[in-house]
């Protein structure tokens, strides 16, 4: 492990919570060394923003530790506070009040002389091209307007960690570019990200390490060549457009997985020669002629699937309800 | 800086917040002094030989019913103000900049003292409108500075005991009409109260309640040192024991429901 290498920007032991009879986070266990991008991944209702609520202090675990920039998080919260920034999933921006105001709102309550306020504010808002809508309200920026305003507001007290939770959920695929290419630059220049996501492409594309929570628990972690290796390889994708010989070719190979919907199997495989001419044979041998075969190589898709049985349920789905914050 | 100086600048760009607010969507503001302005008016053009017969055994004139009037349509302009502030105290703890507060380094507080402060702002604002129409059509006080100065004191004990409790009712709320009705009774109480009618012409079994609610006496008082009329050592104390009161209530609740862990 590089962790005594590095300080340990976010330590978690054994964090539960629960409310009613329903547990959310089931006793998690997470260390993030300084100046990473730690991703936790997971579907919807998988306790992610739970999590992001509790190692912020929003809100208090029913049990298990955790110490935030050498601060325990319980004990010293207003230090905890103090070296943290926080952008949540929904909007954190004042809406009644221009961009601008929000920034300068940020600096007083970091108690930045005003000048400083000033110099801050006019960086951040170049920085995240909000200049121009600088003196309008909040409330009329595009989504992706009201997210890197968040971001800029969180980065006024300069953090040394921080928490953002699902930060490209409901953006266009640009937006979600500059949102990368935004969380990159915060790391360059040795910020911690905590960063929750249920795209599997931005935990692969931005994480040092990923955690994969589901059903309250983390499932795996480690980095994402590391999780990649616990599925062994690829499969073969064979699509057919005649019900019946879908229902042959579903018969006549093994170890399949259907999906009658879209008239699909998935056979597991690594993608070798002598592999492919097994899976024709068959398919010869049966008689049946499949319209699409494609071979994939082992994605964070696979991975999921081989660490809960199911497939991720969140990557169609951005109109779920989520829970809000009060 | 001490702790207590970065809570005292915490309370003030919170404050700044809230007027900032007030300043860009005055219309809840206005829409709230609207109401004691019209009912003023009402009273006195359209009611006011009828209501001026109800008092000095029904020897007063028009101006007479002026000088009984302002000073309980005052105190309604204060609870006025306080529906807004639950009102807007109810919507601001939808929006998400409340949990990035939680999240920050600041007083805790200063979210809530904030609202106060501004409201309270905006209260001796809509009192001094108030207090112009009054004038305008024929208020006269005889106050000297002295007594001036202590109905303004009065004005501002009152407005901070009914914004603090406002302040609780708005965080009571699930959403800003919700608020608004649980604060209806701020309004509604003056009513009830001294501000139209003497109580001694409430009926026996109303008198008790008229008398003692918290509007009354601060109307009485604010009477007794606008117009010279009597005041009393019953009303004077009732007065500061509902102010104090109901600001510590008021103040303790609003802490506590800010304190609890936000719901998921």
């Amino acid at each position: 492990m590089t962790t005594t290498e590095h300080e340990l920007a976010i330590v978690a032991t054994g964090l539960r919570k629960s409310y009613g009879d329903k547990t959310v986070l089931d006793g998690i266990d997470i260390q993030v060394p300084a100046g990473t991008i730690f991703s936790l991944l997971g579907p919807n209702g998988a306790g992610k923003t739970t999590a992001v609520n509790i190692l912020s202090t929003l809100i208090s675990a029913d049990g298990g530790q955790a110490r935030i920039a050498g601060h325990d998080l319980t004990a010293e919260a207003q230090a905890v506070r103090a070296a943290i920034g926080v952008t949540g999933q929904f909007s954190a921006v004042d809406g009644l009040i221009t961009g601008e105001e929000n920034m300068l709102l940020m600096a007083d309550l970091h108690h930045l002389s005003r000048s400083e306020g000033r110099r801050v504010t006019a960086e951040l808002l170049e920085r995240f091209d909000l200049t121009e809508a600088a003196k309008k309200p909040a409330s009329t920026y595009s989504g992706g307007m009201k997210r890197r305003l968040d971001i800029a507001m969180t980065l006024v007290g300069n953090p040394r960690i921080i928490f953002l939770d699902e930060p490209t959920t409901g953006l266009d695929p640009r937006s979600r570019h500059t949102m990368w290419q935004i969380i990159r630059e915060l790391v360059s220049g040795g910020t911690t990200v905590f960063l929750t996501t249920q795209y599997l492409e931005e935990a692969d594309e931005l994480a040092d390490r990923i955690a994969v929570l589901n059903g309250g628990k983390l499932v795996a972690q480690g980095s994402a060549e590391e999780l990649k290796r616990l599925v062994s390889g690829g499969h073969v994708r064979l699509r057919f457009s005649d019900p019946v010989a879908y229902e042959q070719a579903a018969t006549a190979l093994r170890e399949t997985t259907r999906d009658d919907e879209t008239l699909t199997l998935q056979i597991p495989s690594g993608g070798s020669q002598r592999e492919l001419r097994a899976i024709l044979d068959w398919l010869d041998a049966a008689g049946v002629e499949a319209d699409e075969l494609s071979v994939h190589t082992p994605d964070l898709d696979d991975v999921f699937f081989a660490l809960t049985g199911s497939p991720v349920p969140a990557q169609s789905t951005q109109t779920t309800a989520k829970e809000t914050v009060r | 800086m001490s702790a207590a100086t970065h809570a005292l600048r915490d309370n003030l760009t919170m404050l700044r917040r809230n007027l900032l607010h007030a300043r860009r969507y005055p219309s809840l503001t206005l829409n709230l002094l609207l109401t004691p302005v019209i009912l003023l008016l009402l009273f006195v053009y359209v009611f006011g030989n009828v209501m001026s017969a109800g008092i000095n055994g029904g020897t007063a004139d028009r101006s007479e019913y002026i000088a009984y009037v302002v000073p309980g349509i005052l105190l309604m302009t204060i609870g006025g103000i306080a529906i807004g502030t639950a009102v807007s105290v109810a919507m601001d703890m939808t929006e998400g900049i409340i949990a990035r507060f939680r999240t920050m380094a600041i007083s805790r507080t200063s979210v809530l003292i904030g609202h106060v402060a501004g409201s309270v702002i905006q209260s001796l604002m809509a009192l001094a409108v108030v207090l112009g129409v009054g004038v305008a059509i024929g208020f006269r006080p005889d106050a000297t500075p002295l007594e001036w100065l202590a109905a303004a004191g009065l004005l501002v004990l009152v407005s901070v005991a009914l914004i603090w409790l406002a302040v609780g009712m708005g965080l009571a709320s699930p959403n800003a009409e919700g608020a608004s009705n649980l604060a209806q009774p701020l309004m509604i109480l003056p009513l009830l109260g001294s501000a139209f009618v003497p109580v001694d012409a409430m009926p026996g079994w109303f008198r008790w309640f008229a008398e003692y609610q918290p509007f009354s006496p601060a109307i009485e008082t604010l009477r007794g040192l606008l117009m010279g009329t009597e005041i009393g050592t019953k009303n004077a104390v009732l007065t500061l024991a509902w102010c104090l009161g109901l600001s510590l209530l008021g103040y303790w609740w609003s802490r506590s429901l800010f304190n609890r862990e936000p719901r998921q």
